[in-house]
C-alpha cells in the first residue's frame, strides 16, 4: 500500500511521518501531482494558517489534483480545515470537498482560545474510522478556528459548545486533533484510515 | 471537557536530563529518549524540554535530540532554549517539536514573538516566564536563569510582561515561579491566581509541586490548565498514573 503526505509547508509533516512509521507504514513526503492521484491513500497535514495553507496548495497546482481524488484522504488538523468550503482564518476559499465553513472560536468569558489540549471525543459515529474507540478516549487539539457540527461529524468535541472534531464526507476525512500525537488513541485512528 | 494537563519538564544539559534547586546545584537524572519514553507510558499528557545552557551561551538548542525525541514520542512536546529567530524556531519545529518556547531571548528583542506568531501560529508560540517577588513587593521578570552567574533581575514587572506577550502573539504562558521552584512546598498560588486573571491564553504552572495536593490546589484554586514539575517526577516520588487518579476523584478533569 502506498501513502504520500502531501507537502503543503506545515511544520508537523515530520511527526505524523514518524506516527505512521511506527505503524509500519513508509509514507512519501511530495507535492507531485501524479505521486498523489496514484496513491492508496492520501494524508494533508497542516500546522499554520488557512491563507498561505491555500496558497501553497494552488502554489504547487494541487488544487483540483486533491478535490478529484478518488481514494480515501485524511486531513489533519488545519489539513482538515482545507477540505472544508470556507474559513474564516483569513476570509479563505478552501478546497470545498466537506460542506463547511469554519469559524474562530467565540471569545467567551473564561474559554482560553486556543483550544489547547486533551479533549475526550464523544458522539462517534458508526464509521470504520472511529473502529475500536472508547466512552473515555481523549485526543490531543491545538487550535483557534474549528468546523462547526453537521450531517459531516463522525465524532465531536466541547469547547464552549460542541464542534467537529472528526470529519467525512464520501472519500474525505478529517481529523482535527493531532493523532500524531493523540498517544494510543491516535495510533489507533491512523491505524484505522490505513485500513480504509 | 477539556482536561488539565500534567508536563513533566526535562532540563537538558549538554544532552542529558539534569535538576537543580532552586536552579543551581544541577544533579544528571537521566536520557533523554530513555525519560521521555518513561513519560509517556505514564500517561503525561505533554512534555517540555528546556536546554538551560543554549540562552546564556549565546548558541541555540541542539537539535538532534529533538529529532530523536519526536521519532519515538507520540505525545506532544515543547522545546525551549535559545530560540532567538523564526528560522532557529523552524528548524526546531521541522525536527518534530510541536511548541517552542521562548525566555529569554523575548526579553532581549519581544518582537520576537510577533515574528514567531505569524510564522507559525500563536498555537506553536509558548512564552516562558522566570519570576521573583523583589523587596518592593510586585514580582519581576528574571533572565538567563540556566546559569546562576548570568541571571539578572529585569525592571520589568512579570503581570506587565505577561500581559505584552500575549498582545504580541502567544499561544501559551509558563509561569516559573522561582521563589517556590524545587523546594516542594506547593505552587505559588497567590502569584499564579494574579496570574491567571490576567492570562486569556492557556496558563501553565512550574516551580513548587512535591505532593499532589499540590496538583489539585494549582487546578482547583489558581485555575491554570496545566501543572508543570520536574523533580517529583524524575525521583518518582509521585507517579502519574496515581497522581491521576486522585485528581479525578477530587473532580479535577484528566486523561486517564
Amino acid at each position: 500500500m502506498s501513502v504520500v503526505l502531501v507537502d503543503a509547508g506545515g511544520t508537523n509533516i515530520g511527526s505524523v511521518r514518524y506516527a505512521l512509521q511506527r505503524l509500519g507504514a513508509d509514507a512519501q513526503l511530495t507535492s507531485d501531482a501524479a505521486t498523489i492521484r496514484a496513491a492508496d491513500k492520501v494524508i494533508l497535514p497542516g500546522v499554520g494558517a488557512a491563507g498561505p495553507g491555500m496558497a501553497r496548495l494552488r502554489e504547487l497546482n494541487l488544487v483540483e489534483v486533491i478535490r478529484n481524488l478518488t481514494q480515501p484522504v485524511l486531513g489533519v488538523c488545519l489539513g482538515m480545515q482545507l477540505l472544508c468550503t470556507h474559513s474564516e482564518e483569513g476570509d479563505t476559499d478552501c478546497l470545498g470537498v466537506v460542506p463547511a465553513v469554519v469559524r474562530r472560536f467565540d471569545d467567551m468569558p473564561g474559554l482560553r482560545v486556543p483550544h489547547m489540549g486533551w479533549n475526550r471525543l464523544v458522539g462517534c459515529q458508526p464509521h470504520a474510522l472511529l473502529a475500536g474507540l472508547g466512552d473515555d478516549d481523549s485526543a490531543y487539539f491545538v487550535h483557534s478556528y474549528a468546523v462547526p457540527t453537521g450531517d459531516y461529524s463522525l465524532a465531536t468535541a466541547d469547547f464552549g459548545g460542541e464542534f467537529s472534531a472528526v470529519v467525512a464526507n464520501h472519500n474525505f476525512h478529517g481529523m482535527q486533533f493531532h493523532p500524531e500525537r493523540s498517544a494510543a488513541v491516535g495510533a489507533k485512528l491512523l491505524k484505522n484510515f490505513l485500513s480504509l | 471537557m477539556l482536561s488539565r494537563r500534567l508536563i513533566p519538564c526535562l532540563d537538558v544539559r549538554d544532552g542529558q536530563v539534569v535538576k537543580g534547586v532552586q536552579f543551581r546545584d544541577h544533579v544528571v537524572m537521566g536520557e533523554i529518549v530513555d525519560l521521555a519514553l518513561r513519560y509517556r507510558d505514564e500517561g503525561a499528557d505533554e512534555l517540555v524540554f528546556y536546554d538551560i545552557t543554549a540562552s546564556p551561551e549565546g548558541r541555540s538548542v541542539d537539535r538532534g535530540w529533538v529529532e530523536r525525541v519526536a521519532r519515538v514520542i507520540d505525545i506532544p512536546f515543547c522545546v525551549a532554549g535559545g530560540i532567538r529567530s523564526v528560522d532557529e524556531a523552524r528548524a526546531v519545529l521541522h525536527a518534530g517539536a510541536d511548541k517552542i518556547s521562548v525566555n529569554s531571548p523575548a526579553l532581549e528583542r519581544p518582537a520576537l514573538i510577533d515574528e514567531l506568531a505569524a510564522a507559525f501560529g500563536v498555537q506553536c508560540v509558548v512564552v516562558g516566564i522566570d519570576s521573583l517577588r523583589d523587596a518592593d513587593g510586585e514580582w519581576h521578570v528574571r533572565q538567563y536563569t540556566g546559569d546562576p552567574d548570568k541571571t539578572q533581575a529585569l525592571s520589568r514587572r512579570t503581570l506587565d510582561w505577561m500581559i505584552e506577550a500575549q498582545q504580541r502573539g502567544a499561544g501559551e504562558i509558563v509561569l516559573n515561579c522561582m521563589g517556590s521552584d524545587g523546594v516542594r512546598k506547593g505552587y505559588d498560588l497567590e502569584q499564579l491566581s494574579v496570574a491567571r486573571a490576567v492570562c486569556h491564553v492557556p496558563l501553565v504552572a512550574s516551580g513548587g509541586a512535591g505532593r499532589p495536593e499540590h496538583f489539585r490546589d494549582a487546578f482547583i484554586e489558581a485555575d491554570v490548565d496545566g501543572a508543570l514539575a520536574a523533580s517529583v517526577f524524575h525521583s518518582g516520588a509521585i507517579a502519574i498514573p496515581e497522581l491521576k487518579q486522585y485528581l479525578r476523584a477530587e473532580g479535577v478533569a484528566v486523561r486517564l
